[in-house]
């Protein structure tokens, strides 16, 4: 038997790696997408005080320690049964939105962006930031790091730090925002709305009116007809910092909605022994395989999700961007697009809709209020804190004693949501590479990498490799286990 | 021909490689003046291309990340064997950080707190496996360690980089400082220092007010009624990590109202961390009465995380858990 081994994101040093197993006839008999790497939150969590969550779970993942500090501070809201004041929940969702503004745009333009900007066909040392920046102009890189830079000046404003903020504890946060600091983030709110439109209308002009690529983006190579998770608020329109979980079908259904302290109704995950990352599924519909379809729980937790899962946006703009996107995908369809590239697109109109929010939430008038926590007076016992995390719908789940101090710990972080369907892709661009032993090198490569990208897998929460940076390397062996080939790409 | 660069992620987050590229432009400092031959988050990493360096041809490689399994501590050996200088990035590499509270539970413990939660379907208790047996043939997964290790006890360290992560202003600076030692303009600190830090605690940068006011019980932050913007925290009852962690912050969390974590590490000349912070709290505490300094102490709801958060795999508990 044949035997093909991919480390797609730094090879040996144990950030992903996939295997390949090819039957006597050349054919692919089975794919594995490990994730090599562990650290066990989970349990040395137990024994904490409860207001540290958010701080020490920041340190699962360096690229969205925001979401972390999010969720846990919700889940210790959940556990006191503390309602934080208006202020307090709108400050949190405020820096929230600067973080999506930061990380989405650093996808788009770095990581995931290029392949279309550039062209899936140009060369790998193109499709990077500077390809971009020589294509479009270098204007637009300032643009990138105004953006990434406004993002953090929020962050830390709020937050206390660029990186790992520190403010949220259970009821609220320990310190608000001044007037002058509230005229700031709100300027800086403006630009990041004129910079998400500018982006919007880059992928209009170079994807949407190139036939090509409008055809790669429908294509069935990057098809999956699977469940879409994300968050809602009461009118079913997207939400990343509070709401329930909207869950639907591949035929565009909505089959249900969950509060975030009900997830262990609605979501199950399986354990292999070949990976050290559990499999999230939807537990009514059960675990099938890695297969597509009404019947198997797999689901995917994305930007495309959200719009999927939800009924529209909750802002003006990002409404308008988002009603388009339906009408020139599927139109006359029923509401849910399954093209897994489509996911670029989707993110900008998430950019969109942060940036307004954003705006929405600095000229709030109560925003500047000093009134930003209340304190908890229940005896702790058991909460649940859901956000979306830019790669998916985050759950920290907390037991503590009556002191708020940690018995138990349960997470579900975000890519991990889509480790199942990001198997599926890797399997099914294997399936289209490699045919009677002829394997497509350099297609299999390109396929693997676009269909990682559209994801966005960050398994920094997972384990500890930055989004969007797969490096591949395909050993090829022989029946006997030899390498007859060593194919290499990096992007 | 330019000096040699790299730099590795070991276990962990990726919040360090952040913190480098917040430098922003003085990352073209650093392209300017040194070839990157390995760098992950940046570039293609060619592992085989590092082994095939002579010893010692890296000029200067930036490890972060603790050692939590067998990759890990392959990789740690390799670039120590290729470096002139290797510098401990960051809390991971330099004390364990939060990761490294797992030394505190075996590798069983572990694996059943994330593989038997309440929400994992898992019937017939299925554990990762570092070697498999599939129909189609084996696949590995690295060793998980019993214990997560520092970087420096694993190789052989030249510098210290503390902080979690290490502000970008600090690094901004350490590359300042080694380019100029590049051009003959400034010498290398003597080996096993400690870099992008000050010699002096969280405190000393603190803009809080210390009136020397006494405390008669700790408070948790959530349960104050106000947190006043301008008094020391550990004066408020906040059990503040300030005292006895090095500055190199700025006291960034407490100026935003929160106690300091001690993600710095140990203050300079602070040998055990523990004892400098019971001290400092012992100080504030309203009481000359030995017994009731030590039952207002055990009102802190987790003492061992106190005082071990960052450091406990550099710390000597790690050592008595082995001796037990
Ligand atoms: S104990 Fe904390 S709040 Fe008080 S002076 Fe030191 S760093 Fe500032
Ligand atoms: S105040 Fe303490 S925890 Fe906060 S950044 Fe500084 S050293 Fe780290």
């Amino acid at each position: 038997m044949q035997r093909i081994t991919i480390d797609p994101i730094t090879r040996l040093e144990g950030h992903g790696k996939i295997e390949i197993f090819l039957d006597e006839a050349g054919n692919v008999a089975n794919t594995y997408f490990q994730i090599p790497e562990l650290r066990g939150f989970e349990r040395f969590c137990v024994g904490r005080p409860v207001e540290e969550m958010p701080l020490l779970t920041g340190r699962i993942c360096g690229v969205c320690p925001e979401a972390h500090h999010m969720a846990a501070a919700k889940a210790g809201d959940a556990l006191y049964q503390v309602d934080p004041p208006p202020t307090a929940k709108k400050l949190r969702e405020l820096l929230y939105s600067a973080f999506y503004v930061t990380d989405h745009t650093t996808h788009f333009y770095a990581l995931g962006g290029p392949d279309f900007v550039m062209g899936p066909d140009a060369p790998v040392a193109e499709r990077n930031i500077l390809g971009v920046i020589h294509k479009v102009g270098l204007e637009i890189g300032g643009k990138v790091i105004q953006a990434r830079k406004y993002g953090h000046n929020v962050i830390e404003m709020i937050g206390g730090r660029k990186v790992h903020p520190c403010t949220s504890i259970p009821g609220g946060l320990t310190k608000g925002i001044t007037e002058e600091q509230r005229r700031e983030i709100e300027e800086m709110g403006r630009w990041a709305v004129e910079f998400a439109q500018f982006s919007l209308q880059l992928f209009d002009d170079l994807v949407l009116k190139n036939q090509a690529y409008l055809e790669l983006v429908l294509g069935d190579i990057y098809l999956h007809q699977t469940y879409y998770i994300g968050m809602v608020d009461e009118q079913n329109r997207v939400n990343f910092y509070d709401g329930k979980i909207s869950v639907v079908a591949p035929n565009g259904e909505r089959i249900g909605k969950y509060a975030a302290h009900e997830y262990t109704d609605w979501i199950a995950e399986r354990v292999e022994p070949w990976t050290y990352l559990k499999f999230p599924y939807l537990k009514k519909v059960g675990w099938r395989g890695f297969v597509d379809g009404m019947e198997s729980g797999v689901y995917c937790a994305t930007p495309l999700s959200r719009l999927n899962a939800a009924d529209g946006m909750a802002t003006p703009l990002a409404q308008e961007a988002y009603e388009r996107f339906y009408e020139t995908l599927v139109p006359g369809q029923p509401k849910v697009v399954h093209h897994r590239l489509a996911t670029h697109w989707a993110r900008l109109i998430e950019l969109l809709y942060a940036a307004e929010r954003w705006v929405e939430l600095a000229t709030d008038p109560e925003i500047t209020s000093p009134n930003i926590h209340t304190v908890p007076t229940a005896k702790p016992t058991e909460g649940v804190g859901c956000v979306e995390a830019p790669r998916g719908t985050l759950t920290h789940h907390y037991w503590t004693d009556e002191r708020g101090v940690l018995t138990r710990v349960n997470l579900i972080v975000g890519t991990t949501n889509n480790y199942a369907p990001i198997s599926m892709s890797v399997k099914k661009a294997a399936q289209n590479f490699i045919k009677n032993g002829v394997v497509v090198t350099e297609g299999l490569l390109n396929r693997i990498e676009m269909a990682f990208r559209a994801y966005d897998p960050c398994f920094g929460c997972a384990t500890h490799s930055l989004p969007g940076q797969m490096p591949m390397e395909v050993v090829i062996r022989d029946a006997q286990g030899q390498p007859i080939d060593v194919l290499r790409q990096y992007c | 021909m330019k000096p040699k660069f790299a730099m590795y992620w070991a276990a962990s987050c990726g919040g360090c490689e952040i913190a480098v590229l917040n430098i922003h432009e003085k990352i073209l400092d650093v392209d300017a003046n040194f070839e990157v031959v390995f760098w992950p988050v940046a570039m293609d990493a060619k592992i085989k291309d590092v082994e095939a360096l002579p010893d010692g041809d890296i000029l200067l490689t930036l490890f972060n990340g603790g050692i939590r399994n067998a990759e890990n501590e392959h990789m740690a050996h390799l670039l120590r064997r290729k470096s002139k200088i290797l510098v401990a990035f960051g809390s991971c590499a330099n004390e364990g950080c939060i990761p490294g509270l797992a030394n505190l539970s075996s590798q069983e413990e572990i694996f059943d707190a994330v593989y038997a939660g309440v929400s994992t379907n898992n019937p017939l208790r299925v554990r990762p496996q570092f070697n498999w047996q599939i129909p189609e043939g084996e696949l590995h997964i690295p060793e998980f360690y019993p214990v997560l290790r520092t970087l420096d006890q694993v190789v052989n360290v030249d510098y210290y980089i503390p902080g979690c992560p290490p502000e970008s202003h600090q690094i901004a600076a350490v590359i300042d400082h080694v380019i100029q030692v590049l051009q003959g303009k400034a010498e290398l600190p003597p080996p096993g220092s400690v870099l992008g830090a000050n010699g002096t605690t969280v405190c000393d940068e603190c803009t809080r007010r210390r009136n020397v006011k006494m405390i008669k019980k700790f408070r948790r932050i959530q349960e104050l009624p106000e947190i006043d913007p301008t008094l020391c925290l550990l004066e408020q009852g906040i059990p503040c990590n300030g005292p006895a962690t090095r500055n190199g912050c700025g006291a960034l969390c407490p100026k935003a109202g929160a106690q300091c974590i001690g993600c710095y590490g140990p203050a300079a000349g602070v040998v055990d961390y523990g004892a400098r912070l019971i001290a400092a709290f012992a100080s504030v505490i309203d009481s000359n009465d030995p017994q009731e300094i030590d039952r207002i102490l055990d009102g802190l709801p987790d003492p061992a995380g106190q005082i071990y958060r960052f450091n406990l795999a550099k710390s000597l508990l790690r050592k008595a858990r082995k001796e037990v």
